[in-house]
């Protein structure tokens, strides 16, 4: 045991010089946990925001410009004003998500307590947007309207208050969820690629087979790749969450940076060893690299980082139980937004260590009839 | 520097030449005159600057400093030297490493054919008459990765000669091959050259024997020339009779020591159980025997020499003993135990070295041979202490603390050497461990070998293509094509043969072997190569372009034709490709979803009247909220949210009917988790809908139902029934069409540089430009059937109606796969390896495609940096044509900016490609 471990570290520092080695790797690296994750975090909003709104004014009354001027920043952009035909093709090219039709005499038909209709056209494509916005643009227009007839707003209608609070992120802020998704993705692209690419390296040098001609198992080569790349993405992962995360962008974390830390490490184990499982099944770099493009991207998609798992079909939502990455996406989120406790995060926590151990299991399994391979 | 120096006007004339790599320099102010029309040896030990040299007279390295004038053309000069490169044929160093493994010997032949521009009739008449001639007219078909190194040889040799250059530059084209081989090798260029003795031919060598056969002799050591002059008149100004004496006398004194001759102590077996036992031992590979019936004993302490050419099973021979392959049956004992894979106790008494480079480049010698120690269990300081022995011993001081990667492979090897004898193993298995090492560095290895094994016992198992070394060996062993020919002492077989020295009894061997074979076999007929079905399509098409192009587009054809060819072949890569993208469209595309269902809620109900119950009810009437157990109290409740077990919680108030009744506007408490903000604003936009449809029905017990003035039709356009499938998959198209064609073409570049086989490109006349549009061509041509694939099945399969014009979706698909290809050949030109080339290519279409193209979010809500981002991003643009196509029926005059935009990142990636890749080497 204890030569296991001398070897494991020998073998680390070796890797850990290889690495340094890579200027534009380390350069890369270390991109995607600075300037990747502000550019993320600085630039996508996850809810309605800046989304874009044309109006067909045929009123032209007091009432239509109110509604207009009502529409704001920052959920949507200043709306601009445009005919019929500018507002259809304006909607072809994506430039307007949604088009507000006021209809002539609409304020005195308001006047006259006709009920006129106001056609609100949305781009369903744009799914993230056209929901909610719809929900905003409806609430907004309404209130215009009642406040115009000096009625009572709609809410104060309702014989009760419902004042909703919004637990752990009050303001919705994008920049609090996305930055912290993007150190998961980055973690998961860069173990799988990292580790993985640095075994099949090892093989088309020909340095593999020297190693396992000298007293060293597969199982410490690998470990020493797991450990040594493992610790180089999580050194970078948890500066990125303290200096860019949180001082820089300002986002409080409201949970216990140690637990993440630990469960991140369990993390990096189990996506690591997906990568020597790649790499042991992909027995060329080009091959390897066609190979974890879906691995990497289905992951992602799937984590609940892109959308969230509850939105996913229920077939798709017991799936995902079982996909390290969501449930790391899963408990990132419960440790640093929720705080919740180790309690809440043992069910995660046990699927992302055993699919580590089924990955390694697997990767150790094929690691010399890899070599046997003829090329 | 020399005497009599012909004078002649043609041929190379090199003067101040110096070139350094970093500190080392590699030539150090050579001038040298050298005649054309004739053959030149250049002989000298390893990193004499030899391989420096003849890259330079070829025009794949930069010139430094000096002029050179090669045929009458001024190497210093782009225009100059570009024009003659077509007169010029370059044959690296290393085993087939310009030759593409997957490529039959015809394809690599004929690729070489076509860089050079020559038509369909002179390349099948010209090939037919090299196979012809170098005796591979019976493999037209076999793969270039599957031959012998001699056979491989002959293919490069070939290759070279296809396009008949005026100069004919061989780097060690011998080195590694067996003398059988070698022998018919050389016969081969004698008889080229018979039948074009204009042709000039410069070859480097480390065997001095083979040195003779050059009318013009240069020596080389330490980046200077020794001599330059007729051969003939070298042995007279040296006063010797072989040219191994010969380049003895001409070093300075101090080498001159150490390349004097040696004794071989007698062998005297030490007694016990033999070191290594071969019975019957067999390995096949698939169908393939790469071992037959192999049976030798080997005792402690001798030197066992393996003799074959390469690919007879000498490796796997080893890698058996070694552990490293399992037998298919037979057995191999080490010290009488059986080998098994995990032992680890008999690993500890072997040193192994294989027939590559297999340490590391990324550490310094030092720190090699120190992981080496270590990793045989070494303590530290004895580690320490073994290490600057073996440097000593070695004589690997002076570059104790460089790369080996900046070492000549002469030293590269006695580095491995010493790696391997760091642990004093008992046994050592040495695979080729003298190929392409000089002759003085061979006798000082060998002196090693000696040492080792009459002093310290140690077994030594070396396999060889040295004559001279085999002759050291206490017995020896030949084999051929798997099966062992012969075993005894060297003087045994060459007595048993009658033949006047050990060579010609190896070569009677094997020539007797070969007439068993031929025997049994009827005689291979000159084959004609099997043409794939897409040869006669490729054929028209090469003519078709050369009638429009000139000799442009042939050139950049012949490499779009090779890089086809070798993507066919690698299956693994074309079902990644094709499914890659498809697996990411169905999993993406049905599972992303912004339609939030089922959100969990739980509630605190403090009031427990029917009208709260009515509430509640509401809620679980709809189908955005699943109702976990409720939960007592406003801990629990906190709790239930902090640990996600659901995202909202109710909690009604006790006396909320009695205070609803009474007019008091009762509150009730609705927590939200936030930690999602998509989420949290749908739950919060759900429970005001839920709570409204509530008071509404409560308005008809209650006097005060709200009332709304105007009615809001929302109207879903391009989406009616408003669902994520409708509208992700556009946009997964897009996602799959930048990840995986950048992908394809990521790796390209960056693998030719690591592989070897760029030199190709730098000694051809090709350009940069027609090397990039050739290895992007098949990939273009292969995501554009993907990208077919994706809509097909998005359409047949996932119903996704495709309400616009296939063809404007066409145009910016095919547009878009041309810019994703030109992206990831820009970053294989950027990225200095493979593993930061994927890595690279992952997140720099990642982050924009995901983020900043309008998947989730639309592009017109981006603002600042990310817009910028995203516009600056090919992937944005065609997101909008995806779009428009499926979801809004438009056509292709809607998508003119957008196929302009993408043409324009198309042109700019490959500009800038163009741009970093260089010509030369430095």
């Amino acid at each position: 045991m204890m030569r296991w471990l001398v070897n494991v570290g020998l073998l680390c520092s070796k890797e850990l010089r290889s690495l340094m080695h890579d200027r534009v790797l380390l350069g890369l690296i270390v991109f995607a946990f600075s300037a990747g994750v502000l550019l993320v975090a600085n630039g996508v909003k996850v809810e309605v925001s800046n989304a874009t709104i044309a109006f067909i004014d045929e009123d032209h009354s007091a009432l239509s410009r109110r509604m207009r001027d009502a529409v704001l920043p920052p959920y949507f952009k200043p709306p601009v004003l445009v005919d019929r035909a500018q507002a259809l093709h304006g909607m072809d090219e994506g430039d307007y998500i949604f088009v507000v039709d006021i209809p002539p005499n609409f304020e005195s038909d308001v006047m006259a307590g006709r009920m006129p209709a106001i056609q609100l056209r949305v781009d369903a494509t744009a799914m993230t947007q056209a929901g909610l916005g719809t929900a905003y643009l409806n609430e907004i227009m309404l209130a215009e309207v009642t406040d115009m007839l000096h009625a009572p707003a709609l809410v104060d209608q309702i014989p009760f208050t419902a004042p909703s609070r919004i637990r752990f992120n009050p303001n919705s802020e994008s920049k609090w969820f996305t930055s912290v998704m993007q150190i998961v993705t980055n973690i998961t692209i860069l173990s799988i690629v990292l580790v993985g690419a640095a075994v099949i390296r090892e093989r088309e040098h020909g340095t593999l087979e020297h190693l396992l001609v000298m007293p060293v198992t597969a199982s410490e080569i690998a470990v020493a790749k797991i450990v040594t790349n493992g610790l180089v993405i999580f050194v970078g992962a948890i500066i990125s969450l303290w200096l860019v995360v949180h001082v820089w962008l300002g986002v409080p974390l409201a949970g216990s940076i140690t637990l993440f830390a630990a469960c991140s490490l369990l993390y990096l184990f189990s996506a690591t060893a997906l990568g020597i499982m790649l790499a042991t099944v992909a027995p060329t770099m080009p091959q390897f690299g066609l190979l974890v493009v879906p691995v990497y991207a289905v992951a992602y998609l799937l984590s609940g980082a892109a959308t969230p798992v509850e939105s996913m079909p229920p077939a798709m939502q017991v799936v995902v139980r079982f996909l390290p990455t969501t449930q790391f996406v899963n408990l990132s989120q419960a440790i640093l937004y929720r705080d919740a406790g180790l309690g809440a995060i043992i069910q995660p926590l046990l699927t992302v260590t055993v699919t580590g151990i089924v990955f390694l299991v697997f990767a150790l399994a094929r690691f010399r009839s890899m070599l046997a391979r003829q090329e | 520097m020399t005497a009599d120096t012909p004078h002649n006007p043609a041929g190379i004339t090199i003067t101040g030449v110096t070139h350094r790599y970093g500190t080392v320099t590699a030539l150090d102010d050579v001038t040298l005159d050298l005649p054309a029309g004739t053959t030149i040896g250049l002989v000298g030990p390893d990193g004499v600057g030899k391989s420096t040299l003849l890259g330079l007279i070829a025009g794949v390295r930069r010139l430094q400093a000096g002029t050179l004038n090669v045929l009458g053309s001024d190497m210093g000069d782009r225009r100059a030297r570009e024009a003659f490169l077509p007169r010029v044929a370059f044959m690296p160093q290393g085993l087939g490493r310009n030759l593409y493994p997957t490529l039959s010997v015809w394809e690599n032949i004929d690729f070489f054919a076509r860089l050079f521009g020559l038509d369909a009739q002179a390349r099948d008449a010209r090939i037919q008459r090299l196979l012809d001639a170098t005796g591979l007219a019976p493999f037209p078909d076999r793969a270039a990765g599957h031959l012998s190194g001699g056979m491989k040889q002959k293919v490069s040799l070939c290759c070279a000669l296809v396009h008949d250059p005026d100069l004919l530059i061989l780097d060690e084209p011998t080195t590694g091959v067996d003398p059988l081989s070698r022998q018919q090798f050389w016969t081969l260029v004698d008889q080229l050259r018979k039948e074009r003795p204009s042709m000039t031919v410069i070859v480097s060598t480390a065997y001095m024997d083979e040195a003779e056969r050059f009318s013009w002799l240069v020596a080389m050591d330490g980046g200077r020339v020794l001599i330059s002059d007729r051969t003939h008149s070298v042995l007279e100004r040296t006063h010797t009779t072989s040219l191994e004496d010969a380049y003895i006398s001409l070093l300075p004194d101090n080498k001159r020591q150490q390349a004097s001759g040696f004794v071989i102590p007698p062998y005297t077996d030490p007694g016990g159980p033999p070191a290594i036992e071969a019975e019957h031992l067999t390995r096949r590979f698939g169908s393939f025997t790469a071992v037959s019936d192999v049976s030798f004993t080997i005792s402690r302490g001798e030197i066992f020499g393996f003799l074959g050419s390469n690919g007879c099973g000498k490796s796997t021979t080893m890698k058996m003993l070694t552990g490293l392959l399992d037998v298919t049956s037979g057995t191999a004992k080490l010290f009488g135990e059986q080998i098994t894979a995990g032992d680890m106790k008999t690993r500890m008494r072997i040193g192994y070295m294989s027939q590559a480079f297999s340490l590391y480049e990324e550490l310094t010698v030092r720190q090699n041979l120190m992981l080496q120690a270590r990793l045989y269990r070494m303590p530290a300081g004895r580690a320490a202490q073994a290490v600057e022995q073996s440097l000593d011993s070695f004589e690997l001081r002076p570059y104790a603390d460089v790369s080996p990667a900046s070492l000549p492979l002469g030293i590269r090897q006695r580095l491995q050497l010493a790696a391997a004898c760091i642990n004093n193993p008992e046994i050592l298995i040495l695979d080729e461990p003298t190929s392409g090492v000089d002759p003085a560095a061979r006798d000082m290895f060998w002196r090693h070998l000696i040492r080792l094994s009459r002093e310290g016992h140690v077994t030594i198992f070396v396999s060889t293509h040295f004559m001279n070394e085999a002759a050291r060996c206490d017995r020896i062993s030949l084999m051929h094509r798997g099966h062992v020919l012969a075993v005894g002492t060297p003087a045994e077989l060459v007595k048993k043969r009658g033949a006047p020295n050990l060579e010609a009894a190896f070569i009677a061997y094997l020539e007797d072997a070969e007439a068993a074979t031929d025997a049994q076999t009827p005689p291979p007929k000159p084959a004609t190569p099997t043409r794939a079905w897409w040869h006669g399509v490729s054929s028209t098409l090469a003519t078709r372009l050369g009638r429009v192009g000139g000799s442009w587009l042939p050139r950049a054809w012949a490499f779009a034709r090779r890089e086809a060819v070798e993507l066919l072949r690698d299956r693994l890569r074309l079902t990644c490709a094709l499914l890659g993208p498809l697996i990411l469209l169905v999993v993406a595309a049905s599972s992303i979803s912004f339609d939030v269902e089922g959100v969990g809620f739980t509630v605190s109900d403090h009031d427990r009247t029917t009208i709260s119950r009515q509430l509640i009810d509401s809620f679980r009437g709809s189908a955005y909220f699943h109702e976990r157990a409720p939960v007592a109290d406003a801990d629990t409740l906190d709790c239930a949210i902090r640990n996600g077990r659901v995202q909202l919680a109710l909690d009604i108030p006790a006396g909320f009917a009695r205070d609803m009744e009474a007019g008091r506007r009762p509150e009730v408490g609705v927590i939200i988790d936030g930690a999602v903000p998509f989420l949290a604003a749908n739950v919060r936009a759900y429970v005001t809908g839920v709570l409204g449809e509530y008071a509404s029905t409560l308005g008809q017990e209650l006097p005060r139902g709200p009332a709304t003035p105007i009615t809001i039709e929302p109207r879903f356009s391009y989406n009616q029934e408003f669902r994520s499938i409708y509208a992700m998959t556009p946009g997964v198209i897009m996602l799959a069409l930048i990840l995986i064609p950048t992908m394809l073409t990521a790796l390209g570049v960056v693998r030719e540089k690591e592989v070897g086989s760029i030199v190709n490109l730098y000694a051809s006349p090709a350009s940069v430009g027609q090397y990039l549009m050739g290895k992007q061509a098949p990939y273009v041509a292969l995501a554009t059937i993907s990208y077919f694939m994706l809509v097909a099945v998005a359409v047949i399969i996932m119903g996704v109606p495709l309400k616009g014009s296939l063809l404007a979706l066409t145009v910016g698909g095919v547009l878009f796969v041309l810019s994703a290809t030109g992206l990831g050949l820009l970053i294989s030109t950027f990225v200095s390896s493979q593993v930061a080339a994927i890595f690279g290519t992952s997140i720099i279409c990642l982050i924009p495609a995901v983020n900043f193209s309008g998947l989730l979010y639309p592009a017109s809500t981006l603002t600042g940096i990310s817009r910028i981002v995203g516009l600056g991003f090919p992937a944005s643009w065609y997101q909008l044509i995806s779009l428009g196509c499926f979801t809004k029926g438009l056509g292709i005059s809607s998508f003119w900016p957008m196929y302009l935009a993408l043409a324009a990142f198309g042109a700019v990636y490959m500009l800038a490609a163009r741009l970093l890749l260089k010509k030369q080497e430095a």
